[in-house]
């Protein structure tokens, strides 16, 4: 009783030690990674990694569970940085990089982790088993982990090809598509446990699995695991926000849609009684379109800014511009209908997953189907 | 009368203003910029009138498909959301801007208990003290808070999250700030002056300066997006507008003028990096400005935007050798070229347009075959992430021309100025192809121990030749024969033959022979025939090489296997030469390689205008989506409390706030009363 009352103490009193070390240990990084490699980046560069700092301590300190798996992906990448001695011939030497830790061995424990994850939720769902979902959650951080040691391994292993060839890897579709399954499944993480209902997993790495078999696909049909050097249009600081927004956006919106699945079936009463409440899947689903919208928005914005810088326009009507545009026309609907009275329900559940077609369309239909200015991946 | 238009302007009010109406348009809008996506835009006219024929054609391009983005209906769409949006703040401002000052203090009491989140307690409380804890309670929850006197006790009015609101107007007016951003940089001005007749677009194929004021735009055009392609050394002092199926000539308010153009590669050959060293001169000739420009790093000058967009060949000059083909001799005949430049040839079987279209400095090949998948740990992890590009080769620099016979036919072709190793030996490779969708067909011209095509040319020449061809076959027989049959009729017999074989691949190469033995030879016996008669060939071009060689004053042909290498390859490449659709073949000897830089220029006022919307949008959808309006009222009378909370969207953290509040109630309530015994 006594704790309603409690006024909420200003943030910066409610931290812990173990924040304050957690932004330590992200400012040392980060100061460290300036003062050995400031001389290779530009200001905006600099910038850019300063303002991550803050950014990723803000960030700890509002999710707590990052903090964690930001420390395990740090020290196990440093591992993996450390056991290359500089020779990119150990991958296929040193026995951590070879089976675990290479970029490409610690994407494929994702891949595996993800599938794992999968039938674990569902498992838990369709037996009621708590264990079988706390299962799925704990593969699901493991996924997590390995995807971003294989990103980070990646990024590292790109420099040693040739300190011209290195880049971030969100260069290409094979890249992206990685992002694309970790900023998913990171989302969902903390949705789960804010709203305590694991269920939601069974339908939310389904769209993961789904991405992880094209990853797979792509990977063993057309060898687009390769690190290619960038392209002049793609050297440019912009694409290292630009790519992440839009993913936080294709993420969200394929939350919002497996949970759109989820609500008609269950209110059609499948699942009904293992799935959660038919308020919560709303709820759930309205917060992740919000997140999704608020940064596509971003990622528009800057994918136009980017465009005046290298296209000589910020708007060309590009197809992949006009299919981010449709997008996010189409999630600007879907905001204004929950708003309206009567339109809500099923209605809305229904608009989510059409959505979810027309953000995959605008994800790769675009690169596979039409052509354009855009040129990080055609199949 | 007047009530009818007043009516309908109420009703278009309340359509515009409507969410539904809203929803609509956003839908509509979605749909309707799928077709720009589907159909490719702003292609060549005649591309279209291929692709749809010419009835389909014309619907189409009445309805604005080709440049749907500026069509007419798609901009009526876009001023219906403009229009929405503008009304819809327009209705909802005052209302708005009100509840964000307001407390909602005039609530009446029935109107409270009315409410579907409400909560009440006794207290045994005076009101003051608990209206005082209850404010303080709800001041360190974020409300603003405010104390009112009642008659019978107290009203405490609590708001919270107004800038909820504020997004609404930022991100709502943010959209409307956009639209107006991208018009001034539309071409509206344009095309009101085409419609007016002011101005009008060229379709001629005609000199820039010959272009009339009609189709100029003048150098104070307040925006405009154009490119122009500037050479290495030369100057541009206008920028083209593609237009419908025309273009528009913007003249420039500066000279821009391109010193250098370098193009860098990774060593795996992809481009690396576009860079322009241009000069930009004012009308008088002074130079105002040095800059380098690169992808991503364009050059602002007089709020003109100056991009690097493309590259191509600025005018290389080309040093040729030309071969005649057909030519019993080996006489050659040199040529000068330029790039993008045409030349007239006159030859012996007729006369040729020679336009040359292209040169390219590098030419990256993938000259290996498969990588076998070796089945280890990599393979299963889909293999490593490091290319192999060990088979990347860059194979020298290529030009491309075109050869225009007398009837205006042509065929396109590709010569490398290198030679390329196929097999293990080394050829000069010259692509032919009828037409641009087709793949090059290479002609394979072997070279001889001194790296040249001379001994090729040579043996070519021999065999061209009737009048060798006696003593070729004469020599042949002699070789054949063993001393005993010298002067038999066997001889006699194989002299023909070899002249025969001889005869007939000069006239069209392998195939006259394969048609010959088909005419003349029953089927049970051809293929012995034709191994019999491929024999008599190489020998006797064997033969002829050595008599070339002696009339060029060389010393005799070794008999070793690149002797016979060379023999078999000059065989195929002759038997190629009739399919090959040229009489003669160039050969690049040396080139002055000159660059063109595509840059783009823009003016774009709008982008401002755009850009300062889109924070304004940005920080309205974070205002709108994040910041939670919330309302609470506590009425406190001498021993009850009601409170009492609302919010225009009801979500779970909504309920569970209320939750939370209800309980901080009854908490205080009690706590008060319990100090207060
Ligand atoms: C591209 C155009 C538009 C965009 C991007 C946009 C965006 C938004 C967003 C993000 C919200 C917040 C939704 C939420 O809180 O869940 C919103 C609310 C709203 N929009 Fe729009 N909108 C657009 C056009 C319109 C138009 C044309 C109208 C007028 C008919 C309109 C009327 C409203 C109203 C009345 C609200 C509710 C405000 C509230 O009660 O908080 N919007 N809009």
């Amino acid at each position: 009783m006594e704790l309603a009352l409690n006024q909420p103490a200003p943030l910066l009193k409610r931290l812990s030690w173990f924040d304050w070390l957690f932004a330590a240990i992200v400012a040392t990084g980060a100061l460290f990674a300036l003062s050995r490699f400031g001389d290779y980046m530009d200001i905006y560069e600099k910038a850019i990694l300063l303002a991550v700092i803050p950014s990723l301590a803000v960030f700890g300190w509002f999710w707590k569970p990052f903090r964690p798996l930001f420390l395990v992906v740090g020290a196990i990448s440093l591992f993996a940085f450390s056991q290359y001695q500089g020779n990119l011939a150990r991958m296929e030497e040193a026995f951590f990089l070879k089976y675990l830790i290479s970029s490409q061995a610690a994407i494929m424990w994702m891949c595996a982790l993800f599938g794992l994850a999968t039938l674990a939720y569902w498992a838990g769902l369709l037996a009621r088993s708590d264990f079988m979902l706390k299962s799925g959650s704990t593969l699901t951080w493991s996924a997590v982990a390995m995807g971003f040691i294989g990103l980070m391994v990646r990024w590292y292993e790109s420099y040693l090809i040739g300190a011209d060839v290195g880049h971030i890897p969100v260069s290409n579709l094979y890249e992206v598509f990685v992002l694309f399954c970790l900023i998913t499944a990171m989302m969902y993480l903390y949705y789960e446990a804010r709203y305590q209902a694991r269920q939601m997993g069974a339908f939310v790495l389904l769209v993961i699995s789904a991405a992880v078999g094209f990853i797979l696909w792509y990977t063993f049909d057309r060898g687009a695991h390769e690190i290619q050097p960038l392209v002049p249009a793609l050297k440019s600081w912009w694409m290292k926000l630009h790519v992440p927004a839009n993913f936080v956006g294709y993420g969200a919106f394929s939350i919002a849609a497996m949970l759109g699945g989820a609500y008609l079936l269950a209110s059609r009463g499948i699942l009904a009684s293992r799935l959660p409440k038919l308020e919560v899947l709303d709820d759930v689903m309205y917060k992740t379109i919000a997140v999704g919208f608020a940064f596509f928005t971003i990622a528009t914005i800057l994918g136009a800014m980017w465009a005046a810088e290298a296209w000589g326009g910020y708007w060309s009507w590009d197809p992949k511009e006009t299919w981010a545009l449709i997008v996010w026309l189409n999630y600007a609907a879907w905001l204004h209908i929950r708003l309206v009275k009567g339109l809500r329900g099923p209605m809305l559940a229904w608009w989510a997953v059409v959505g979810l077609f027309v953000t995959t369309f605008a994800f790769i239909g675009v690169n596979i189907l039409l052509s354009g200015l855009h040129s990080y991946g055609t199949l | 009368m007047n009530t009818a238009t007043h009516y309908f302007g109420k009703s278009l009010f309340e359509l515009l203003s409507s969410m539904r109406f809203a929803i609509s348009l956003l839908s509509i809008l979605a749909v309707a910029s799928i077709v720009g996506t589907v159909l490719k835009q702003a292609e060549p006219y005649s591309n279209y009138i291929i692709q749809f024929g010419p009835f389909w054609f014309q619907v189409f391009e009445k309805l604005g498909l080709y440049d749907v983005y500026h069509a007419a209906w798609f901009l009526v769409i876009l001023t219906f959301l403009v229009a929405s949006t503008s009304v819809c703040i327009y209705r909802n401002a005052p209302n708005f801007a009100r509840e964000m000052k307001s407390f909602r203090e005039h609530v009446s009491e029935q109107s409270l208990a009315a409410f579907k989140h409400k909560h009440e307690a006794v207290t045994e409380q005076p009101p003051e003290m608990l209206a005082a804890s209850a404010q303080r309670y709800l001041e360190g929850q974020g409300y603003k808070v405010k104390s009112l006197l009642r008659e019978d006790g107290m009203l405490l009015a609590a708001k919270a999250g107004s800038w909820n609101r504020l997004g609404y107007f930022l991100a709502h007016s943010a959209i409307v700030m956009i639209c107006i951003g991208g018009l001034m940089d539309g071409n509206l001005v344009f095309k009101a002056q085409q419609v007016l007749g002011y101005k009008k677009i060229e379709t001629r194929d005609i000199p820039q300066s010959q272009v009339p004021a009609i189709s100029r735009l003048s150098p104070s055009n307040p925006s405009f997006r154009g490119s122009v392609q500037i050479p290495e050394g030369s100057s541009a002092d206008v920028a083209f507008l593609n237009v419908a199926d025309g273009y528009l000539v913007q003249d420039l308010p500066f000279t821009v003028a391109l010193k250098q153009f370098r193009i860098e590669h990774y060593s795996t050959g992809q481009p690396k990096s576009f860079e322009s060293d241009i000069e930009l001169f004012d009308r008088s000739g002074k130079k105002i400005r040095e800059a380098t420009i690169a992808v991503n790093h364009p050059l602002i000058h007089d709020n003109i935007a100056i991009y690097q967009a493309s590259f191509a060949d600025g005018g290389t000059r080309l040093s040729l050798r030309g071969w005649n083909l057909f030519a019993p001799t080996i006489a050659t005949f040199p040529i000068e070229g330029t790039v993008h430049q045409n030349t007239t040839l006159t030859s012996a079987a007729g006369n040729y347009t020679l336009e040359f279209t292209d040169f390219r400095p590098f030419n990256i090949e993938n000259m290996g075959g498969e990588v076998e998948a070796s089945g280890d740990t990599m393979s299963v992890l889909g293999g490593s992430p490091v290319s192999d590009k060990r088979h990347l080769r860059n194979v020298g620099p290529s030009f491309q021309y075109k050869l225009r016979d007398a009837r205006g036919q042509a065929r396109e072709f590709s010569n490398y100025m290198l030679p390329l190793e196929l097999d293990g030996r080394w050829y000069l490779m010259s692509g032919v192809r009828e037409s641009p969708n087709e793949s090059f067909r290479y002609l394979r011209m072997p070279l001889d121990a001194g790296g040249d095509i001379d001994s090729f040319m040579r043996l070519r020449g021999a065999l061209l030749n009737a009048e060798l061809r006696p003593e070729i076959a004469a020599r042949f027989a002699r070789q054949a024969l063993p001393q005993e049959a010298w002067g038999t009729e066997i001889e006699d017999k194989l002299k023909f033959s070899a002249t025969q074989v001889l005869a007939l691949f000069a006239e069209g190469g392998f195939q006259s022979l394969g048609v010959f033995i088909e005419d003349k030879v029953p089927e049970a016996e051809r293929d012995k025939a034709a191994g019999t008669y491929l024999r008599i060939l190489e020998l006797a071009a064997f033969e002829a090489l050595q008599i070339a060689n002696r009339q060029a004053s060389l010393p005799a042909p070794a008999a070793d296997d690149a002797t016979g290498w060379l023999v078999r390859d000059t065989l195929n490449s002759m038997s190629d030469m009739f399919v090959y659709g040229a009489p003669i073949y160039l050969q690049l000897m040396q080139y002055d390689e000159v660059k063109a830089s595509g840059l783009q220029l823009t003016r774009s006022p709008g982008k401002n205008v755009v850009y300062f919307g889109s924070l304004l949008l940005t920080l309205g959808v974070f205002f709108m989506l994040y910041v939670r309006e919330r309302r609470v009222w506590v009425r406190i009378k001498p021993g009850h409390a009601l409170l009492a909370m609302s919010s225009a969207k009801h979500t779970i953290d909504f309920e569970k706030e209320f939750v939370q509040h209800a309980q901080a109630l009854d908490t205080l309530t009690q706590q008060t009363s319990t100090s207060a015994k």
